[in-house]
């Protein structure tokens, strides 16, 4: 595997080669996740349109615990300077914030799409997952999604 | 023990779960959580065209994302086999609304009546499924993230941009729910 960085490279784009060992623990971390969606119900069209609607606090209470103990989790992280288990430092680059408008119109337009699909992107994975095999349209739709954004990206407002 | 894996779990549990991620993958290896990227990796691996937004090295900077998102569809099959969730308990309320609006089959993780390959080709089913998927895939790459990269990770960093990307999910979450759901189911 290249060392040398790409000239284009996503914004939480690695910053040094990682050993091809490691793929396998990233994919059981997925194996959690996915299982953590389903019993969670948060993959559910059903628990969206209640959450968009109101009438249950569960979701928030789930969104709102799970930014807790990620944002506590990565205070402890830069208190401690902790490492990653190869030694590197643990960086978390910060987003350009711009003129903002790629934040406000982009993450309006993925709202849309998040009420109606009733899915966020790790949610429409583990749907299939879960049997709900439609969803692979849907996957396949929001690849157009993706491919047109970069498409017109330079004419895009960010 | 069996009820736990079997039943739904509450919400401090299923909250601090998900939050747990963020620690996990920094530690194991500076990633940022973050699903919709594989979305970008996807196309840079199967069709980058001469786009410069897809021309970079896909398999150092995304393998990764693409592996965690191939165990998410495997742990969803997993889960769904220890117990598969027949009916989601929403509130009587969200029932009442959502009938209102002509859905009738409540069982399942989404409504049948829009999520399956026959209602694919009725106006609301092409809407829920291809129409929602597409603005998925095109706000999370606008914005840069979803819901797990800006609102649990960009959240927890205390990112401004990410507050705002989160402030405009539901901005467009209630627009579809309130004024776009009533128009065609």
């Amino acid at each position: 595997m290249s060392t040398t960085p790409a000239a284009n490279q996503p914004t939480n784009a690695d910053r040094r080669a990682q050993p091809w060992i490691a793929l396998p623990i990233y994919f059981l971390l997925g194996i959690c996740f996915g299982i953590v969606l389903t019993k969670s119900e948060v993959l559910s069209w059903f628990r969206i349109q209640e959450m968009f609607r109101f009438e249950s606090p569960r979701m928030y209470e789930i969104i709102a615990s799970a930014v807790a103990v990620a944002a506590a989790s990565v205070a402890l992280i830069k208190r401690l300077g902790l490492r990653t288990v190869s030694g590197d430092p643990i960086a978390i680059p910060p987003k350009q914030l711009g003129h903002g408008a790629r934040y406000a119109i982009g993450g309006t337009i993925f709202g849309l799409g998040w009420a109606l699909t009733g899915a966020c992107p790790g949610p429409l994975f583990a749907l299939v997952g879960n049997g709900v095999t439609v969803m692979i349209a849907a996957i396949a739709s929001a690849l157009a999604g993706t491919w047109l954004y970069g498409f017109l990206r330079p004419r895009l407002p960010h | 023990m069996a009820s736990f894996v079997a039943a739904p779990w509450p919400w401090y549990v299923a909250g601090p779960a998900i939050g747990l991620f963020v620690p996990t993958l920094l530690v194991v290896g500076n990633r940022l959580f973050g699903v919709s990227s594989s979305l970008r990796h996807f196309c840079s691996a199967i069709l980058p065209g001469r786009i410069e937004y897809f021309c970079y090295d896909w398999r150092q900077a995304g393998l990764w994302n693409l592996m965690f998102v191939a165990g998410i569809l495997a742990g969803g099959c997993l889960a769904s086999h220890w117990g598969a969730v027949q009916t989601v308990a929403i509130s009587e309320q969200t029932k009442l609304a959502l009938a209102g609006l002509g859905l009738h089959d409540f069982s399942g993780l989404a409504p049948r009546e829009l999520f399956s390959w026959s209602a694919l080709l009725s106006l609301r089913g092409f809407v829920s499924v291809v129409v929602g998927g597409f603005l998925v895939g095109f706000g999370t790459a606008y914005a840069g993230g979803c819901t797990s990269g800006h609102a649990i990770s960009g959240l927890a960093d205390l990112q401004l941009p990410s507050l705002i990307a989160v402030v405009g999910f539901f901005a467009g979450g209630l627009i579809a729910t309130h004024f776009l759901l009533p128009l065609f189911l």
